[in-house]
């Protein structure tokens, strides 16, 4: 479309998005999560079954920015939120959206216990190793070396203990059908993180199981590097410690 | 229907279900533990569910969940786990998710905890402490219909003695009206069309519908509770007419205290028993109504002193107010303690009526 000389992109909107303002940093990884997530949802035809429920953090934004239905709960809480939910609402496409700090911090108890009583829910954890939200603390999830607010030199392990993997543990219980980690900071990483989450929202609305996807996601303003250095950090640190790929399913 | 036998728990269990509850979800411990079993045991023949959950922490927010998808649902806890559920009762409150929390507690000691809550905002809990199993069922109903008329997490307060009482009752389903719509809850049916819900404490809705925002939101909810606290309050005066001592109590102690004030009449004594049965909202003006004639009033509750507060806010300095009591007792049902017994309290009620006569 052109509009006096200048060119305009007819929609860069993804479907079931809302334009309006938002918050989040230049940079920012989770907002290329929200695009999969909702592309996923529209393209599985889940948007008239579909009830989110998410946690405290700078992704929590979405409850705002969807056309889906959302319930913002307390922090860490969101899989025994979306367990009633979903108890109640059978027939519902019910998955929470959370961060590091709200699953392998605050609410890791929840998540496992969702996960083992294989409820058929959708867990996505948004994994950028830091309490993006609060100002760049260190979360359960910060990797070794990593430098935030509250580990000045970095995250070590002699300090600060070790870096919680969820994923793995979510996939060491019976109950879940499905676990994958994917990132955000590459086309390539992109579009295989997109097909993890569509396999994690059918084998949980085909009532196979409790699903889990981790994105690793960047946050250059938590990790103080200048924006364009977020991908390059992601690929050099986390994935040293959260490595890509499927780490279980049912079939 | 007849009357039955039943368990204080597995009444207020079948009362729940005959209110339309289909989902529970809780954590043992005494003594509300009972009342999991019941649920346990009675919600799948109504395609109920009852969750075994993981921690309070779990329940309650397992119970905001099926609220908040349109269910009538609940929990419970008593002490400790009540004060683990602080959290998400606060933020179902501004959040206006209804459900109702059995608080089973383990005696007296937990008035604040109820009536003050622990969970952060401005919000009030409304609460009802029935005195024995059949009143016990009749608030279990009209607990539900508040909770969905108010759209308000409520709580009964209960007890060891509701809980494991054996008493005869009829548990048949009320009526209050036609139940409002839920119109706010989640079913996940409008996703794409524009006018998707959102359920969240600060109210800020959708880019394309945007919410009043917190302050608003809130605003309105202080409101709402301002109203519930006007026309909510319930109590039950006995021989408060021309009494010059009044008796407060409250839950189960009250029914001790009527017996007390009965045999104490029968001595020609001028008593009277006040009981507020909703402890959120305290029934101030009623209280004050009732000790019109009196000259002191004396607060029994099975704890060091907790509604006594309550009391003093409603009858002002104008005469004394007493505390009887004073001590916290376990009654989980290993034991009762030494205080909740007739003699106990007639003794003490008598010294102070005595004490009264003589300035
Ligand atoms: C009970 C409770 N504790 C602390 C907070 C403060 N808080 C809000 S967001 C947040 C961090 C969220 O971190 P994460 O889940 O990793 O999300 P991110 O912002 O990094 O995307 C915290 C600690 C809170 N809201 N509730
Ligand atoms: S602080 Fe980090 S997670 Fe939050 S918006 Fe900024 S970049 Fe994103
Ligand atoms: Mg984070």
């Amino acid at each position: 479309m052109t509009d006096g000389g200048r060119k305009k992109v007819a929609s860069a909107l993804a479907p079931l998005q809302l334009s309006g303002e938002h918050h989040l940093c230049p940079g920012c990884g989770h907002p290329v999560a929200w695009r999969l997530l909702l592309e996923v949802i529209a393209e599985l035809q889940l948007a008239g079954r579909a009830i989110g429920v998410v946690g405290h953090g700078c992704y929590t934004n979405i409850v705002q920015l969807a056309d889906i239905d959302f319930l913002q709960c307390l922090h860490g809480r969101a899989p025994a939120v979306a367990t009633g939910v979903k108890r109640v609402q059978p027939e519902a496409a019910v998955f929470t959206l959370q961060g590091d700090g709200d699953v392998a911090s605050e609410g890791l108890a929840e998540v496992l216990h969702a996960a083992a009583r294989g409820e058929r829910i959708t867990t996505i954890m948004l994994n950028n190793g830091v309490f993006g939200d609060t100002g760049g603390q260190m979360t359960a999830a910060s990797v070794i070396g990593q430098r935030t607010k509250t580990s000045l030199d970095g995250r070590d392990a002699e300090t600060h203990g070790y870096p919680v993997p969820v994923a793995d543990l979510v996939a060491s219980l019976a109950g879940s059908a499905y676990v994958a980690r994917g990132s955000v900071n590459h086309a390539g990483s992109i579009a295989q993180t997109k097909r993890y989450m569509k396999r994690a929202f059918e084998l949980a609305v085909g009532g196979v199981g409790f699903t889990f996807v981790e994105v690793l996601t960047m946050c250059p303003t938590g990790w103080f590097l200048p924006t364009a250095d977020g991908p390059g950090y992601l690929d050099g640190t986390f994935e040293q410690t959260y490595p890509l790929g499927v780490l279980k399913d049912c079939r | 229907m007849t009357a039955r036998l039943l368990q204080g728990s597995d009444a207020v269990a079948r009362s729940a279900i005959e209110a339309g509850c289909r989902f529970f979800a809780g954590y043992p411990m005494l003594p509300f533990t009972d009342l999991l079993e019941s649920m346990a045991r009675l919600m799948p023949a109504v395609d109920g569910v009852c969750m075994n959950a993981e921690s309070e922490i779990e329940a309650v927010n397992m119970a905001l969940g099926a609220g908040a998808a349109g269910a009538r649902a609940a929990t419970g806890s008593c002490g400790q786990g009540i004060a683990l559920m602080q959290e998400a009762i606060a933020e179902a409150a501004l959040n206006e998710v209804p459900f109702v929390v059995f608080n089973m507690a383990r005696g007296q000691q937990d008035y604040f905890q109820a009536t003050r809550g622990g969970g952060w905002g401005d919000y009030r809990t409304l609460c009802l402490a029935p005195k024995d199993v059949s009143e016990a069922v009749e608030h279990t109903q009209l607990l539900f219909h508040l909770a969905d008329r108010y759209r308000a997490p409520v709580m009964m307060y209960g007890d060891y003695l509701i809980s494991h009482t054996y008493m005869s009752v009829e548990v048949e389903r009320r009526d209050y009206g036609p139940r409002p719509a839920k119109d706010w809850a989640l079913d996940g049916r409008r996703g794409g069309t524009g006018r998707s819900r959102q359920i969240w404490t600060w109210a800020m809705g959708k880019a394309n519908d945007p919410g009043p925002g917190p302050d608003r939101h809130w605003q309105r909810i202080a409101e709402k509770f301002d109203d519930m606290g006007r026309v909510e309050s319930r109590w039950e005066a006995e021989r408060c007419d021309d009494a010059e001592t009044v008796v407060v109590s409250f839950g189960t102690a009250a029914a001790f205290v009527e017996q007390v004030v009965a045999e104490l009449r029968e001595d020609g004594l001028r008593v009277g028993a006040f009981r507020p049965v909703s402890l959120w909202p305290f029934p101030e003006a009623a209280l004050a109504e009732a000790c019109a004639s009196a000259s002191q009033v004396l607060v029994f509750e099975v704890n060091a002193g907790q509604m006594i507060d309550d009391v003093r806010l409603s009858i002002g300095r104008r005469i004394p107010v007493r505390p009887l009591g004073r001590v916290s007792i376990d009654f989980s049902g290993m034991r009762q303690g030494e205080i909740l017994t007739v003699p106990w309290i007639r003794d003490r009620v008598r010294a102070a009526v005595k004490e009264v006569a003589v300035k």
